[in-house]
């Protein structure tokens, strides 16, 4: 029921986004051409919020033992890391992919069907990927800001990158569509609970809070779409300079094992290829290595 | 042995690379200095964690203010309607902004708990007069926090930190935004009496504090 109702909502942004272009309305900000609809949305789901979400969320928060919310957590993450995964292979990052395809073997595992997050202590640390990232990274423009009925503040290009993301999540394929219901009401419950510290900071931050939210958020997602760098170049050698760093994070997971996946050779505790042209004694690179190393 | 042969060469790199050092603390170094040990004051004082708003400010006021920029803040917040604010608003707005981040920035320390930070090595050389130092905070769940500075080398040569990201927003631009459309709306006196506004109703209001 309430995956049918994201869907459904999604889609009906999708049309109202396609009327209102159509009209184009006019705002004063570039970014915002739809503030009036999106104001609107905004104080629904701002009504929503504060009516079932967030009561319910503060519940779970303060009746769930802390590991049982962890888990949950862990569980619903550890589903989004192959999508994340697959992304980041879109993206050209083989070595984030391999590594959180890798996270995925080892938490649906070892960590008893996700619920333990064992792959971030081996030192795997989690990517968020989604394919609105993907488009970005690959050069498609976020366009206007939109606020979505119930899942919140978007962009254009987002939205038409969320029913992939809806369809590539593994969550409800071959359960009954009872059980798929129940875990998605506790996922978003789950969700907005992480979110409960930093959504009182914002009440008391931010003089308006659409406004704020909104800018905030367009920043957000322009670091993660370039993972915290200025674009697609910067974060290219922003990983490059990474892997040197830590190259052999894989190979502590598989400490015994041959390693067939870890994308990096082992035993190089001699420095890789690249690193050969720099002066030796140099222990962190000052300045971003420019030269491709070992993604392809 | 090893480990002395080992320690003197990390000194000689050491001495070799960091000339400005010397001038003062280095930018990475004094973020670092100043986030454990606000870290460590706020997970080891349980008057902090329960909320008690003096405790909070002491330690945000002794430790944290003398390194930031408050009104370099204010001055980019506001954007080109910097020049049009007479000196007294100038004041004003950067007093009030000032007011305003102590309390949200209260209001997260309380909210530590387990949390751990990593520092990145930084991209700077020693000619930088600005640089940005980077971090991320590991918390319970999810992926780790964007925790990054911005800091600029005054002209007594000592770092202050000017703008801080949170997830990826600076909190400058975040700003901006809001700022602009109150001031297009009321003027800089319309911006400064919203924010005293705000305060007054934060002041009243207990700190929550983390479940």
């Amino acid at each position: 029921m309430k995956t049918s109702i994201f869907f459904g909502s999604a889609r009906a942004a999708v049309l109202l986004l396609v009327a209102l272009t159509l009209t184009g309305c006019a705002s004063m900000n570039e970014k915002d051409p739809y503030e009036n609809y999106n104001r609107s949305v905004f104080n629904f789901n701002d009504a929503v919020d504060r009516n079932a979400l967030k009561p319910a969320a503060t519940a779970y928060k303060a009746v769930l033992p802390s590991f049982v919310q962890t888990g949950v957590n862990n569980f619903f993450g550890n589903l989004s890391d192959l999508w994340s995964s697959a992304n980041n292979v879109m993206q050209g990052k083989g070595e984030r992919g391999l590594s959180d395809f890798t996270r995925v073997l080892i938490n649906s595992t070892f960590g008893l069907v996700g619920v333990i997050d064992i792959a971030s202590d081996a030192g795997l640390p989690k990517h968020n990927e989604d394919f609105g990232q993907t488009l970005g990274y690959w050069g498609v423009p976020s366009g206007p800001y939109i606020m979505l009925p119930l899942l919140g503040p978007s962009t254009l290009r987002d939205t038409a990158g969320l029913p992939v993301d809806i369809a590539a999540d593994p969550w409800g394929y071959g359960i009954t569509s009872r059980a798929r219901n129940i875990g998605t009401v506790v996922r978003v419950v789950d969700q907005r609970a992480v979110l409960l510290d930093a959504s009182n900071l914002l009440e008391d931050a931010a003089l308006d809070r659409y406004e704020f939210i909104r800018d905030g958020y367009l920043q957000r997602r322009k670091s993660q779409v370039f993972d915290g760098e200025d674009s697609r170049k910067a974060a290219k050698e922003a990983r490059a300079e990474e892997e040197l760093a830590a190259p052999k994070v894989v190979k502590t997971v598989y400490s015994d094992d041959a390693a067939p996946v870890a994308p990096v050779a082992p035993e190089a505790a001699k420095p890789m290829p690249p690193v050969a042209t720099m002066p030796a004694e140099t222990t962190v690179p000052a300045t971003p290595v420019s030269s491709e190393t070992t993604t392809k | 042995m090893k480990l002395i042969k080992q320690l003197l060469a990390a000194a000689t790199v050491a001495m070799a690379t960091s000339t400005f050092a010397i001038a003062a603390e280095a930018p990475d170094a004094l973020v670092k200095r100043i986030s454990n040990d606000v870290i460590d004051t706020a997970k080891s004082d349980k008057d902090i964690q329960a909320g008690n708003r003096k405790k909070v400010m002491d330690l945000v006021e002794t430790k944290i203010l003398p390194h930031v920029d408050f009104m370099r803040m204010t001055q980019q917040a506001a954007g080109p309607h910097w020049r049009s604010a007479t000196p007294e608003q100038q004041k004003n707005l950067a007093a009030e902004f000032r007011t305003l981040l102590i309390f949200t920035y209260s209001g997260a320390l309380s909210q530590i708990k387990n949390e751990t930070v990593d520092f990145k090595p930084m991209r700077a050389s020693a000619e930088d007069k600005e640089v940005e130092v980077r971090s991320s905070v590991n918390v319970a769940r999810g992926e780790p926090v964007t925790l990054n500075y911005r800091l600029a080398k005054g002209t007594d040569g000592n770092w202050k930190i000017y703008d801080i990201n949170v997830l990826g927003a600076w909190l400058v631009e975040t700003y901006k935004g809001t700022f602009a459309t109150e001031i297009n709306k009321s003027g800089v006196d319309g911006l400064i009496k919203t924010l005293s506004e705000r305060n007054k109703k934060l002041a009243s209001a207990p700190i929550k504090p983390a479940k």
